[in-house]
């Protein structure tokens, strides 16, 4: 049927091969003119491009190329610019002078902040997000609360040996379980909580008792909070008096931070960050806004 | 059950393949006994049941078949073979939407990742292997070994070649897709892309493979043509090609044979050389030379239109597969590979331009006196857009191969969106064209169930292209902008993770994108299954016969 239906049948019209496969003939035009041209140009394109640069393998070796070019050559070349222009600038002052020093000098101070902007970026964004406002557990570094001191000196000791990280000079200070190490009864950890919220102005949970909380606070958590809950940066006890809350200022966040205690752990950059980009980056984030 | 019958008896390839999948399946059931970890258990326990079915489903053929073999014709017409050509057929419909239904939760997960619900199983790494595998080894695969066993008979007016072979072949593959999917579920890789299964997987795939060519090889062989017919050499240059590179980039030596994991026997930049030698070289005989073969034949069929050029489909054929094979490094230019080899990947790719477009221009301007056809015949605008496409991303494809373009575009996502522009654009638009007009010749249909549903599945899956590619272009040169952007002190002035963020709402665009394509897959799947079933929409039976039907009678499948 579909043979004598022919559907390939050509009407009058450019010569066919003569052959046809299940209805399908084909005609025989010629090559478009620029397809061909289009190849040939490519081609020759081709061997001026072998002559010019390295291309083909030999027994031992490769044909270099008229013009020399060797992209390891160009990539290290190009390193190397970039670090005598960072030389020109004073990027080995960079790693000798103090932090200090550093932001005293409006020339070494502008390096310090692109390169401590280019280290931020990508070394604490993951956490600290990119514009430094921090998420809940990780610090915001734009406003002027610091756990663990706001000066550059301060700043570069936490980069460097960072908290509770598990380095010898690391910052260390837990805040402990009281609810689930039995030293804190349920109802305590309520009214401690609700009392804590009370001195920024907050609701408590409900039905629990903050004068009791003030007792509670008073033998319990004053010692690293302070009399009057403005906290104690030296072991890295927050102030518990202002609209700031790194774990959250509702209730039952506050409870479960009593309750379960809390570690986040800042790591060290020492060793893996080179000394300079430390101190770049400390006087980068005592930048941003907060610093003391 | 004349007298003059020959009794009936088991052929030579019935006992032949039923003791050797009984040994098999045995040796598998072994194996699975003694395996080292879950995977490979699970695997060789469904390898030993699949021959165990094997065996019996050749029984139960042997029970139910006539004494004598198939004829080769009858009334002097060919007696063509269509049940693997049907098997695969449908296969690739299903395999078509599980891929492009893996490849929207992928996109939605880039977008938010915590949608990959901290389960391993459903997490990005395992869910992306499945993705492409799904749609370029199952959907394409598929589409290719079915429409090369239909095509090679056809035009080959020839029986296909083989008993139980096409049978081995289709159910064969089939397998493999199976045990290459729950691999990577069960977090089963090799690591390498697009050749992610492993040993055991790419054994058999081997087996099949070879099966499938020489089942190839055997149709052409007894054909009653004088010449084989185009679309032959380019589904003959796939197959034997892509033995060859699965062979050679799968070279492995299994840690044990009753474990899953293996070690590649190359390291280093030559593992990666010879990995993007393979990977390259899928994407050129696998997804250009295959689908070039469905072209060849289809769209002259479906335009009723000789082939434009006979010397032009020669020379691009042997230009085309002479190039390709070597513009593999293009995927590693500035990496440790030497410079040498990165040059010839380049050239190479450039030269191949025009080899590339030979095809693009063979099937348009096989449509001159039939363009008319693209008004109210959606099935050949899918082909004929899907020719646009190819031609589109060919050209992209040498550019990015240029180093200088090279080093913008590498690693970013403009990778991704050329790659779904000649996946969706090319590969699975000549796929739906050759599918819509399949279905119906070998179920005995005039025309699929609703043309107009073709229509929807056509600018549904356009406009969810157009999203696709457009978002992954914008996002992928900002990325990549991003990357090389540097401030006055020589520091990069955008960190990683920033472009991360930039890229987010493109993310967003693309997976709708996805999802429309998705819809287009299942309006086509509800499509061809009416078709199947032998329903007729309302439409069809108001439009005039021989008008909006071109050439239902020249088209009939039955000699």
């Amino acid at each position: 049927m579909a043979d004598t239906a022919n559907p390939g049948k050509p009407p009058a019209g450019p010569e066919t091969t003569g052959h046809e496969w299940d209805g399908i003939a084909e005609y025989n035009n010629p090559l478009p003119r620029w397809w061909l041209y289009g190849l040939y140009a490519t081609i020759v394109w081709a061997f001026g491009y072998w002559i010019a640069y390295p291309a083909w393998p030999l027994v031992s070796g490769y044909t270099a190329g008229v013009l020399g070019y060797s992209q390891r050559e160009t990539v290290l070349g190009e390193v190397a610019a970039v670090r005598r222009e960072r030389e020109a600038r004073g990027q080995a002052q960079l790693a000798s002078a103090s932090v200090a020093e550093i932001r005293a000098d409006p020339a070494l101070l502008r390096l310090a902040l692109a390169t401590g902007k280019a280290a931020f970026g990508d070394n604490c964004a993951a956490c600290h997000g990119t514009s430094a406002t921090g998420r809940p557990g990780y610090p915001n570094l734009q406003d002027d609360e610091w756990l663990w001191g706001g000066t550059a000196e301060e700043i570069e000791r936490t980069i460097r040996y960072g908290a509770r990280s598990g380095h010898g000079e690391a910052h260390i200070g837990d805040m402990p379980a009281f609810g689930r190490d039995g030293v804190l009864t349920r109802a305590e950890v309520e009214a401690v909580a609700s009392y804590v919220l009370s001195l920024s102005g907050k609701p408590g949970v409900a039905g629990a008792k903050p004068d009791k909380g003030a007792e509670v606070f008073a033998g319990n958590c004053a010692g690293c909070h302070g009399e009057r809950a403005q906290g104690t940066p030296e072991m890295g006890a927050p102030n518990l008096t202002d609209a700031i809350w790194l774990y959250g200022s509702a209730p039952e966040q506050v409870v479960a931070t009593v309750t379960n205690g809390r570690k986040g752990v800042m790591p060290a950059w020492e060793g893996r960050l080179d000394p300079a980009t430390i101190k770049s980056l400390a006087v980068y984030v005592h930048g941003l806004g907060g610093g003391k | 059950m004349a007298a003059t019958t020959v009794p009936k008896h088991l052929t030579e390839g019935e006992v032949g393949l039923g003791l050797t999948l009984l040994v098999g399946a045995f040796l598998c059931a072994l194996a699975s006994a003694r395996a080292v970890d879950a995977p490979f258990g699970i695997h060789m326990a469904v390898f030993a049941l699949a021959g165990f079915v094997g065996v019996a489903a050749i029984l139960k053929r042997y029970e139910g078949r006539p004494a004598e073999s198939a004829p080769q014709e009858i009334d002097g017409r060919p007696n063509y073979n269509l049940g693997p050509v049907k098997f695969a057929s449908i296969a690739a419909m299903a395999w078509g939407i599980a891929g492009f239904l893996v490849g929207c939760i992928i996109a939605f997960q880039l977008w938010a990742p915590a949608l990959n619900l901290g389960l391993e199983y459903a997490s990005f790494g395992r869910l992306r292997p499945l993705h492409t595998s799904a749609v370029i080894f199952a959907f394409g695969g598929n589409v290719l070994i079915g429409t090369s066993l239909y095509v090679v008979q056809r035009t080959c007016r020839a029986r296909l070649a083989g008993d139980l072979a096409p049978w081995f072949v289709v159910l064969g593959y089939n397998l493999f897709i199976v045990i290459a999917g729950t691999g990577y579920l069960m977090g089963v890789t090799q690591s390498k892309e697009y050749a992610e299964p492993e040993w055991y997987a790419d054994l058999w795939l081997t087996v099949v493979w070879v099966v499938y060519l020489l089942v190839f090889l055997a149709t052409l062989w007894k054909r009653k043509e004088p010449h084989i017919f185009v679309a032959n050499w380019f589904y003959l240059a796939f197959i034997v090609t892509i033995a060859m590179l699965h062979i050679v980039n799968n070279l492995a030596l299994p840690v044990t044979v009753f474990g899953s994991k293996s070690y590649p026997i190359f390291a280093g930049v030559q593992d990666a050389l010879i990995q993007w030698w393979y990977g390259h070289n899928a994407v050129g005989f696998f997804l250009t030379a295959g689908f070039l073969a469905i072209m060849y034949y289809f769209v002259p069929k479906r335009a009723e239109r000789p082939i434009y050029s006979y010397r032009l489909s020669i020379i691009h054929f042997w230009a085309l597969i002479f190039m390709y094979i070597w513009a593999g490094p293009h995927h590693l230019h500035y990496t440790a590979l030497p410079d040498w080899a990165q040059t010839l990947g380049m050239t190479f790719s450039i030269m191949l331009w025009m080899p590339s477009w030979g095809g693009m221009i063979n099937g348009l301007m096989t449509l001159s006196g039939a363009w008319d056809k693209l008004r109210t015949d959606p099935v050949l605008r899918f082909m004929v857009v899907s020719l646009a496409f190819y031609g589109m991303a060919t050209f992209e494809g040498p550019m990015m191969s240029i180093k200088a373009v090279n080093a913008l575009s590498h690693y970013t996502d403009w990778t991704i969106g050329h790659v779904h522009s000649g996946a969706l654009g090319w590969v699975a638009y000549i796929s739906f064209g050759a599918l819509y007009c399949l279905v119906p010749w070998l179920w005995n249909r005039r025309e699929v169930y609703s043309l107009k549903l073709v229509e929807w599945h056509f600018w549904v899956s356009t406009l969810g292209i157009v999203l696709y590619i457009t978002s992954m272009w914008v996002a992928g040169i900002m990325q990549g902008l991003m990357w090389r952007a540097y401030n006055a002190l020589g520091f990069l002035e955008y960190s990683f993770v920033e472009t991360v963020e930039a890229m987010q709402p493109y993310y967003l665009v693309r997976a709708l994108g996805g999802v429309l394509f998705l819809i287009g897959g299942l309006i086509m799947a509800y499509n061809l299954a009416m078709t199947i079933a032998g329903r007729t929409a309302v439409e069809s039976e108001a439009v005039p016969a021989g008008d909006a039907l071109p050439g239902a009678a020249g088209l009939a499948p039955a000699e």
